[in-house]
């Protein structure tokens, strides 16, 4: 089973992502067990879907988290997408989720970024890491979440700027 | 000057830490060049045509002794004995090991310098007004904004992968020093009826392939609210701006798609739910960062004794006087003066500075001006306090040291980017055609009867060298493999700002000095008693230089 960095430990991922249906979401059959859906998926089944405790949403990066709305303090998981590293879209998306939205579950970077970025999106309010590239040295990206302990903006993991906690 | 503090030194040196794993990685093969590529960049390096280029941030322009005699040493032990002020109050080496670069940067953070965010998708260093502080027409310093703007912008995780790069400048006084009407974005510090301070604030302005003035968004927004103000702006840009097509991905072009009062409308409604947050400036916090921006320790001069053994000796001795009238700007205190030392003297590429002579600033800023320099967007250095009646000792060391051309804001103080000499995206080279353009001026007296002139030259449309907004610009363009030159008349990046037009078909190398010359003929029969270049040339528009140009060089 492939694996993933979440709250900075390595473990099995059991969750299933469902790609964007080429037809109308409406259709998509969700299958049972963990799934990460599409938000198209999830706006059109949205009222068979919530009755599970198992559904996840994905976001891409051309995608408007703030569509989710009140939702998102009912689902357990939120991905957000990269289809390339370079695209940041989903740093802003992922603080949309939790400052604006008020989202607690496991928020999920999914997609083609780098280890590189760890720090940052978890300072987005990103818990969960599960790169595209499964040669990725889970162990090694792990010790990028530290490449920075402390900031000057405020964060979602610090709300208090470094300019009103200095002495 | 800003100081670190604990804070300060430990982020820098976590940096350092990080582009030294990842330099390590990438030369190991673990790191892939593409994905490599944005890392260094938001260190400041870049691959160039012959070497590496790294560029090291002058935030604000401001510089003290100890980091000058850095940037020496770097300059002597990495590069090759001499480094380049940039177009953007920055400093670039052009020849350094990738290798050694973390060393390097190792070195500037001791000193508290670094390159972070001098390059790629994220908000780059501030820049502002190399007079802040002097200035008799500043309203606000800006220094203090700017400082916690910079502080806001570094490493910050949400604006790190921006669709494009994105500059700010910040301008606090009468006259517009910082070009704010051509920056992503602008900000302008004034003060309501009430006497609060508070920033007008202009988006989308911006140079390179689609030159555009920026629209104000907002008259006045009080100074408590900048950094959550400007936290929405980002946010609209990073989420909305186009990511498909890079000549299209600045946040000028969504401005532009969007329409100004739209793009305001959408910053004002995400700034609605940020607005009042933590990031809300206290006035605590405004104070603290304006203590690290006091008076340096003015004497109380006698103004008129001062003036009066300047008029003396100027009388005496008509090169001084040259240089005062070029090289010299008024002060807010009594007795004091700002002073530009040219890194503009013919020959030399416009704004290279060797190691020696770096030394030498330092020198002469600790015996004339409190340790201070700033550097300029004009490519020059200043000597911000000088007091009036060490100006001649200031002018003679100057001089000795190749300081003390006449030249600010003329015709040879040419702005002028590296150019296909040193950058891989040029189209041109554009330090020879400065210094064939400095040759054919050579005559100081002439140049100085002139005045006023904006000279800029790109090697592209990437305008590091600000073509669009020079009295004259200067495009290199390639046609077919070849070298040629687009002139244009007209530009301005001051408070009128506008962008200069194409005066007809371009010119190869050899002909550029004389289609210069033809020019400032054009203006000299032209000009009344009291015009510069620009105001004759608004007066009388492009037709009569087109005529004369394409007359004699056709
Ligand atoms: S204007 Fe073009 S040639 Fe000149 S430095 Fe910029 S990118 Fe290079």
């Amino acid at each position: 089973m492939p694996k993933l960095v979440k709250d900075g430990a390595i473990i099995e991922d059991t969750w299933q992502r469902l790609d964007k249906p080429a037809g109308d979401a409406a259709d998509v059959a969700v299958p049972e067990g963990q799934v990460i859906v599409p938000l198209s998926v999830w706006l059109a089944q949205r009222n068979a879907l919530q009755a599970r405790r198992d559904i996840g949403v994905w976001i891409d990066s051309d995608e408007n988290a703030l569509e989710l709305g009140e939702d998102a303090k009912t689902l357990p998981l939120v991905a957000v997408h990269f289809p390339g590293f370079m695209d940041g879209r989903a740093f802003s998306s992922a603080r949309l989720l939790r400052e604006r939205l008020g989202f607690e579950g496991e928020l999920r970077a999914v997609g083609a970024f780098i280890r590189d970025q760890l720090c940052y999106l978890s300072r987005c309010g990103v818990n969960a890491f599960r790169f595209d590239d499964e040669t990725t040295d889970l162990e090694q990206a792990k010790n990028s979440l530290k490449d920075f302990t402390e900031f000057y903006q405020a964060g979602v993991d610090q709300p208090v700027p470094l300019f009103r906690r200095r002495a | 000057m800003y100081i670190y503090d604990h804070y300060d030194h430990e982020i820098l040196r976590q940096r350092v830490a990080q582009f030294r794993d990842q330099t390590q990685r990438y030369l190991a093969g673990e790191l892939a060049d593409a994905e490599f590529l944005p890392l260094r960049l938001q260190n400041g390096l870049y691959i160039q045509r012959l070497a590496p280029m790294l560029r090291i941030n002058v935030p604000y322009g401001m510089l003290n002794t100890q980091q000058l005699r850095r940037l020496a040493r770097i300059a002597r032990d990495y590069d090759k004995g001499y480094c380049h002020v940039s177009t953007r109050q920055n400093i670039q080496y052009n020849w350094p090991n990738l290798e050694q670069v973390p060393d390097i940067l190792a070195e500037l953070a001791e000193v508290e310098m670094h390159g972070t965010q001098s390059s790629g998708n994220c908000i780059r260093n501030i820049t502002s007004d190399q007079f802040a502080g002097t200035a008799p027409d500043e309203v606000v310093d800006p220094r203090p904004y700017c400082e916690i703007i910079r502080q806001w912008s570094s490493f910050h995780p949400e604006f790190a992968f921006l669709p494009r790069k994105f500059k700010i400048a910040i301008s606090g006084s009468q006259m517009d020093r910082a070009a704010i009407q051509v920056h992503d974005i602008g900000l302008q510090l004034v003060t309501n009826d009430a006497g609060d301070i508070g920033f007008k604030v202009l988006v989308g302005g911006g140079l390179g392939r689609t030159p555009v003035i920026g629209s104000v968004i907002r008259d006045y927004l009080p100074e408590a609210h900048i950094l959550t103000y400007l936290e929405a702006i980002l946010r609209v840009y990073n989420l909305h701006g186009r990511r498909d097509n890079k000549y299209k991905a600045r946040i000028k072009i969504l401005v532009r798609a969007m329409g100004p009062e739209t793009f305001a409308q959408a910053v004002e409604e995400e700034w609605q739910h940020l607005k009042g947050a933590q990031s809300t400036l206290r006035s605590e916090d405004i104070e603290r960062a304006k203590s690290y921006f006091t008076e340096p320790d003015y004497q109380t001069l006698n103004d008129a004794q001062a003036q009066a053994g300047v008029d003396a000796l100027a009388g005496e001795h008509l090169a001084f006087s040259k240089w005062l009238q070029r090289n010299v700007r008024a002060h807010r205190v009594p007795g004091y003066a700002a002073v530009t030392l040219s890194l503009k003297p013919t020959g030399i590429a416009p704004g290279d500075v060797t190691d020696s002579q770096l030394e030498r600033i330092a020198d002469l800023a600790e015996r004339f001006s409190f340790g201070e320099v700033r550097t300029t967007h004009e490519q020059n250095m200043v000597l911000a306090d000088v007091r009036k009646d060490e100006l001649f000792e200031l002018w003679q060391a100057a001089r000795e040291a190749g300081f003390a051309t006449p030249n600010i804001g003329t015709l040879t103080d040419i702005i002028c980017c590296p150019g296909g000499d040193f950058c891989s995206l040029a189209n041109a080279k554009s330090i020879p055609i400065a210094e064939a353009i400095q040759r054919q001026f050579s005559d100081l007296d002439y140049v100085y009867d002139l005045g006023d002139l904006d000279l800029n030259i790109s090697g592209c449309m990437n305008a590091c060298g600000h073509h669009h907004v020079g009295h004259i610009g200067v495009l290199g363009v390639d046609k077919k493999g070849e070298e040629f030159y687009q002139v244009m008349l007209g530009g301005n990046a001051s408070n009128d700002a506008s962008l200069a037009k194409v005066l007809g078909p371009a010119f190869e190398a050899e002909q550029m000095p004389e289609v210069v010359q033809n020019l400032v003929n054009v203006y000299l029969e032209n000009r009344t008693d009291e015009e510069l270049f620009i105001d004759t040339y608004n007066r009388i528009g492009i037709v009569p230089f087109k005529e004369r140009v394409y007359a004699k060089a056709g």
